[in-house]
């Protein structure tokens, strides 16, 4: 009896197989997705909800604290897109020079790459 | 009973005629209506778009359930005339044509839904909905045409409306250069596809595709037609280093217009997978280079065809990855930016495309189809796949840019902060697309990439690795506009920026709703609407055999 | 020899128009170019078309003549009017370029304004 549950069981969880046994053999069930979609969403909603009472808006308990520092306007404080990545740019920094000098706005600069990609094709292709 | 059944059936007789026909006709209807109120005008444009999609729907499904090949010949009659000849145009309908369907209805129905409140505050709307309508109507015959000339004219058809979409806002200077630009690139790249069916008419005297497949062979000037075909195509299909006019072209155009733009470069890249696996397919092995020399032994290989064309489709898709993800970093312009990692997308198709080439082994002349190894068939179904998830993707990151700049009128990324608490909504369907784009499970982009992780594995490692880092770059360079644009400290010029208007979140919430629906069962989307069309690319046989009878195939063998 | 004059002209003329869009900066001078390539291209279309000694194909009723092949000259119709679409849609973007940046070079066109 027990040993014809636990067939019941393993043959269904085989439905869910995906892949073949050359390559590796996985599990997808969409069902378990989704349930789990929607307890990771209620946990997480019920951690929000457990916050302090004593939150009152617009008094001082929401300015910012930074140190004793004066707070600057809201504009300057937020990192803007061209910062963001700075150290990553500036050490490929002899990358983006030739790059850019690749997009500059010029359509006779790209039509002269489909040439050169034209004629390494014809190359290739005919056997050279 | 039977007179309903009927009326279906003859519809679906004459579908291929009546999807592109139908655009053709509300097209020059559009400024007629024009004349009587705004909002008719609308919603006759969504109405035929809609009636559009129903008959690719029909079609499609037709093919794809019982996986047969649908011919129309335009004037009756049959394919081949008295004499064995293919003289009158028709339209070939197989797997792969009807997988393209598919992603343009989907494309042009949410492009016409998010037009209806987007471009309200614009004049001139009249000869907007008409060019839309002959975009539409172009993208559609370049997918289902079975015929090389007819190909050409639904091509040159697509971007001479695009180019007039492009350039719509004629009081921005950049806009009428964007379109400049794009329509100088098409037309050369069109004039040698002009050229190379020119000298493919010249050795045959036929222009029908599967005549043409019966019929070649790799002769000198037959590997000229296919050096200028590839090179013409992937011009259009924006694969670098030709992808110069991607950016400008994308980021200057409204919003919807980029969208089917996407849908436009995803057909030229279907014209180039068709002439290379169909047209050149019973020549895939051609031996172009034998040489034999003398090392320490005799040393014989062959050059084939397929494999100077992986190694080329290959080369170029390293450089497409690399060079989108890096300029998309560096970007700040938002459309701009997500342009770039559009480029980058290509490359990963193009990736397992290369890598389904260099996996053909021989062809099967008794069943007329190419023998792939397994590695090499997954490849292949995971780069067509990653054409409907790439299209989807980026699709939606587009019209939420749109919607952006629809509320707060600004472009550029340094100016924009805290948007999320204004634009709920769109802050959701961004977070979707952001993690389509990357790949992450349960959306749809995970299924498709590691398919193509697993199978250019086994081609080169190397080869895995780089697409991996790549897409990890890539997930860098949108959280990037995430924080800068949606999170932050709400600022105060940003006070009074509303949610985007209904029409505009319907649209988005098709797209958004189809992502999902792939991502949690890719299984069904991978065995029912993929694998017909991976088949219908290896197996050419069945697309000769469709035209003209005589040619004997056997249904033995296959997978 | 004398039958293969016209095919060393279409390769004339396709590179004279290659040339002319890579290396020259004025506008105007592009859409030449462009002009020139598509000429090259139909060139090359009638020439196909062509056998020696033979008439234009059309029936005239009173028996029958070697006739050149009539689809190379449809096709070249349908060229010559997308050809003129496009040109048309070009002259008209150059105008309006005009009007916004007071110049026609190339170089000085379409920079400004993408990265704020």
């Amino acid at each position: 009896m027990l040993y014809q549950i636990s067939r019941f069981i393993e043959q269904w969880l085989d439905s869910f197989k995906t892949g073949s046994e050359a390559f590796g053999v996985g599990f997808w069930n969409p069902l378990a997705w989704i349930i789990s979609i929607i307890i990771a969403f209620l946990i997480v909603y019920i951690i929000r909800g457990m916050g302090k009472n004593e939150y009152k808006e617009k008094t001082e308990q929401t300015k910012v604290f930074l140190s004793g520092n004066p707070e600057a306007e809201k504009e300057k404080m937020h990192v803007k897109a061209s910062n963001v990545y700075w150290g990553f740019l500036e050490t490929l920094k002899w990358l983006y020079k030739g790059l850019d000098k690749m997009h500059n706005g010029n359509v006779s600069d790209y039509v002269l790459w489909f040439v050169i990609i034209l004629g390494v094709t014809l190359l290739l292709i005919g056997g050279i | 009973m039977t007179g309903e059944l009927d009326l279906l059936a003859e519809l679906l007789k004459h579908s291929p005629a009546l999807i592109v026909a139908i655009p053709l006709l509300g097209a020059f209807l559009t400024p007629l209506i024009g004349k009587i109120n705004d909002k008719i005008r609308n919603g006759f444009a969504v109405f035929i778009v809609a009636l559009t999609s129903f008959f690719a729907f029909l079609l499609a499904n037709d093919i794809l359930s019982n996986g047969s090949i649908r011919t129309y010949v335009f004037g009756g009659g049959s394919a081949l005339t008295d004499g064995g000849f293919a003289v009158r145009i028709l339209f070939e309908i197989d797997g792969m044509n009807a997988f393209m369907a598919i992603i343009a209805s989907i494309l042009a129905l949410a492009g016409v839904i998010y037009s209806w409140s987007f471009m309200k505050e614009n004049t001139g709307l009249d000869k907007y909905y008409t060019l839309i309508l002959l975009m539409i109507a172009g993208m559609f015959g370049m997918i289902l045409t079975g015929d090389m000339f007819n190909f050409f004219v639904f091509l040159e058809i697509t971007s001479i409306a695009a180019c007039a979409l492009i350039a719509f806002r004629t009081n921005q200077g950049k806009a009428v250069d964007a379109g400049f630009k794009y329509i100088v690139i098409s037309a050369i790249g069109a004039l040698f596809i002009l050229f190379a069916i020119a000298i493919l008419y010249s050795q045959y005297n036929a222009l029908n595709m599967a005549v043409l497949a019966r019929e070649i062979q790799l002769t000198f000037l037959d590997k000229i037609a296919l050096a200028l075909l590839i090179t013409g195509l992937a011009m259009k299909a924006g694969i670098v280093p030709m992808h110069m006019w991607l950016p400008d072209a994308y980021g200057r155009a409204p919003a919807s217009v980029t969208l089917l733009l996407v849908g436009a470069t995803q057909a030229s890249l279907y014209g180039a997978l068709r002439m290379t696996s169909t047209l050149y397919g019973k020549n895939i092995v051609g031996v172009i280079k034998h040489a034999d020399f003398n090392l320490f032994s005799q040393v014989v290989f062959d050059i084939t065809l397929n494999g100077v064309l992986g190694f080329i489709v290959i080369l170029l898709a390293i450089l497409t990855i690399f060079i989108g993800v890096l300029m998309a970093l560096k970007e700040t312009n938002f459309k701009r930016m997500i342009a770039f990692a559009a480029v980058a997308e290509i490359g990963y198709i193009i990736l397992a495309i290369g890598s389904a080439f260099l996996a053909v082994s021989s062809i099967d002349s008794v069943t007329s189809s190419a023998v792939l190894s397994q590695p090499g068939y997954m490849a292949l179904k995971g780069g067509i796949f990653h054409i409907l998830n790439d299209a989807l993707d980026i699709g939606l990151l587009f019209l939420v840019a749109g919607a952006i700049y629809y509320t707060t009128k600004e472009t550029s990324l340094n100016k924009l902060g805290g948007l999320a608490r204004n634009m709920k909504y769109t802050t959701i369907f961004f977070l979707i697309g952001l993690l389509a784009v990357a790949g992450m499970p349960p959306l749809n982009g995970f299924a498709s990439k590691i398919l193509i992780y697993e199978s250019t594995y086994q081609v080169n490692p190397i080869l895995s690795i780089i697409a991996i880092l790549c897409s990890i770059l890539l997930l860098a360079a949108f959280v990037k506009v995430f924080h800068s644009a949606f999170l932050g400290p709400k600022q105060e010029k940003f006070d009074n920026v509303k949610e985007a208007p209904k029409s505009m979140l319907v649209a988005m919430g098709i797209l958004a709703c189809i992502i999902i629906f792939i991502g949690l069962f890719p299984e069904y989307v991978l065995n029912n609407i993929v694998t017909p069309a991976a088949d219908a690319l290896v197996n050419f046989g069945n697309y000769i055999h469709a035209v003209d009878s005589n040619y004997v195939i056997s249904l033995i063998g296959g997978f | 020899m004398i039958y293969q004059i016209p095919y060393i002209a279409v390769v004339a003329l396709i590179l004279i128009g290659l040339y002319a869009i890579i290396f020259r900066r004025n506008l105007i001078k592009m859409v030449i170019g462009i002009t020139l390539i598509e000429s090259g291209v139909n060139l090359f279309l009638i020439t196909l078309a062509f056998r020696k000694e033979s008439t234009a194909p059309i029936y005239h009723g009173t028996g029958s003549r070697l006739m050149s092949l009539p689809v190379p000259h449809a096709l070249t119709l349908t060229s010559i009017v997308i050809g003129v679409a496009v040109t048309a849609l070009m002259l008209t973007l150059v105008i309006h370029i005009y009007k916004h940046y007071k110049t026609l070079d190339a170089r000085k066109i379409g920079m400004e304004g993408d990265e704020e």
